[in-house]
């Protein structure tokens, strides 16, 4: 036993101590993060996802803001109940935009990774406002306040070039034009949705909530929220191609 | 530590000490437990193997794919195969059967019930409720009261296209905002209103004024006689069953900022057997024509 001896060094000298811990870690970073970021397969090649529009960056933000990861995931995993249940799991490529994921950890609501389109903005409004208005078991606190909240969007426009700097592909153009884009959004009848759509493909102009605030918070929760999971083209995803 | 060259043997159990010692008292070198420690050299051992028969090492081209092939995403897959194949025989049925011949054949249509039923808890209920009773904004499904119509083929249709979902073959139309838009004066909204409360709670009071802007402005959707067209959603005014209220609040409410209710197109998210069961239990639910 002669060999297992020489831990003794180990044990007497705390440098050499850390370094063979930073030894030992930096190998499991190295074996299981490094690999992430340069293997082809880590993110499918999917049609269909784009970057978040202006108001459904703002959207995201409230979601942050409110905590609602706290409650609520956004990952389907490959289990089969939770497939029969949510839809078809979770890629990888549907969060390749989001700084940070929302994947969360824990459930105390359902899963929202595939909300999008699921229920109507109405019911997604009345829902916010007081859940158990169309929920009677429900223990969801009511968001009420967000539809009397004016949406702070001054500083979206530097939220798109931070984004930008860290992988979004989001064009000057598209920076320059986001408070257009945001009103645009909630005025489904006016002729700017077309731009908005040619920027934002997919991209879904909801119907405000036409009080005295243009833009209320709610509007931006729920634009997002209408849009979750129901970017990427299935029809074109081949799930053969991608197992892992 | 232990020290080789200058062991020292504890006197009482026979083992060697590290060689520290506080007033006297001196620290036990105890070797493991050799149960823990064959467990400790079979895990590692274990790791091996798992190593070669599943996904597990990253290489710069790729990662190895174990001798078993298996991978997370494929054995959704084939659970998901399995579902299918236990589910089998009636989910076929299902697929085969026209809405008509499930409704017909008592152990299919029992069957599409409890399917139905089950999709209904996580699809619709949000809305629907879990009895399918509906509430403000949301149609109860249990009346036979039907805005796009009750029949097997036209709930199918409702439940496929969706209502107002921007799917092109969805239920379009729309109760106008004849006040916002300035449709109707104030005073023409006020008759009308009172015309279509009497409608369903007949009043001796004179609604003729009432009637004139109704056979003008709403009759063209809800019919001279109100009773509603299934084609462009218009309800049946002259029931006590209400979407948005019938009193006479609600009513005037409706008639100033219009309504239209969003039905989610269900096609490609649910698959069509799916479609196809909750067909029949909504129709079961108590109003199917």
């Amino acid at each position: 036993m002669s060999l297992w001896n020489k831990h003794a060094i180990f044990e007497k000298n705390s440098i050499v101590l850390t370094v063979g811990i930073l030894v030992v870690v930096a190998i499991g970073g190295l074996v299981e993060i490094l690999p992430l970021f340069y293997l082809k397969s880590t993110i499918e090649t999917v049609e269909g996802v784009r970057p978040y529009t202006p108001l459904e960056l703002a959207g995201r933000d409230i979601y942050v803001r409110e905590g609602c990861y706290l409650c609520h995931s956004q990952m389907i995993r490959s289990l089969r109940d939770e497939v029969e249940r949510y839809g078809h799991y979770s890629l990888a490529a549907e969060s390749k935009y989001d700084h940070p994921f929302q994947w969360g950890s824990k459930r105390t609501g359902p899963d929202l990774a595939r909300v999008g389109g699921k229920y109507s903005d109405d019911w997604q409004r009345g829902h916010l406002s007081n859940p158990r208005s169309v929920v009677p078991g429900s223990i969801m606190p009511r968001y009420a306040f967000l539809a009397e909240s004016a949406l702070d969007y001054r500083h979206i426009r530097d939220s798109m070039s931070v984004l930008a700097l860290e992988g979004v592909p989001y064009t000057p153009e598209m920076i320059a034009k986001a408070d257009v884009d945001i009103k645009a959004q909630l005025s489904p009848d006016d002729p700017s949705v077309t731009d908005l759509v040619k920027r934002y493909p997919k991209a879904v102009a909801h119907a405000s909530l036409g009080g005295d605030i243009a833009v209320t918070e709610q509007d931006a929760l729920v634009a997002y929220l209408q849009m979750l999971g129901a970017t990427v083209d299935f029809k074109l995803y081949d799930n053969k191609a991608n197992l892992r | 530590m232990v020290d080789n060259t200058h062991q020292d043997i504890d006197a009482a159990t026979g083992t060697a000490t590290t060689g520290h010692e506080w007033d006297g008292i001196k620290e036990l070198n105890t070797p493991l437990p050799k149960w823990w420690l064959y467990i400790l050299y079979a895990t590692i051992i274990w790791a091996f193997g798992y190593w070669i028969l599943y996904p597990a090492i990253p290489l710069p081209g790729g990662h190895t794919s174990g001798v078993l092939g298996w991978t997370s995403r494929g054995a959704v897959q084939a659970d998901l195969a399995d579902l299918r194949i236990q589910r089998g025989a009636m989910v076929d049925q299902l697929s085969r059967s026209t809405l008509q011949q499930i409704s017909a054949d008592p152990k299919l249509a029992e069957f599409a019930r409890a399917y139905g039923r089950s999709a209904f808890g996580n699809n619709c209920a949000p809305c629907h409720g879990s009895g399918g009773q509906g509430s403000k904004g949301y149609p109860n499904l249990n009346a036979d009261r039907w805005l796009w119509g009750g029949t097997l083929d036209q709930i199918h249709t409702t439940l496929v296209h969706g209502a107002r979902s921007g799917d092109p073959d969805g239920h379009e139309g729309n109760m106008p905002a004849f006040g916002k838009d300035g449709l109707l004066t104030k005073e023409q909204i006020d008759a009308v209103a009172n015309y279509v409360v009497s409608l369903s709670n007949p009043t001796t009071a004179d609604v003729s004024a009432g009637k004139l802007v109704f056979g003008e402005n709403c009759a063209p959707c809800h019919g001279e006689n109100a009773k509603g067209n299934v084609d462009v959603g218009a309800p049946n005014l002259t029931t006590k069953i209400w979407l948005y209220g019938g009193d006479k609040a609600s009513i005037v409410e409706t008639l100033v900022n219009g309504r239209g209710g969003h039905m989610p197109a269900w096609k490609g998210r649910l698959d069509p057997e799916t479609i196809k069961a909750l067909t029949v239990y909504v129709h079961s639910l108590g109003g199917g024509q």
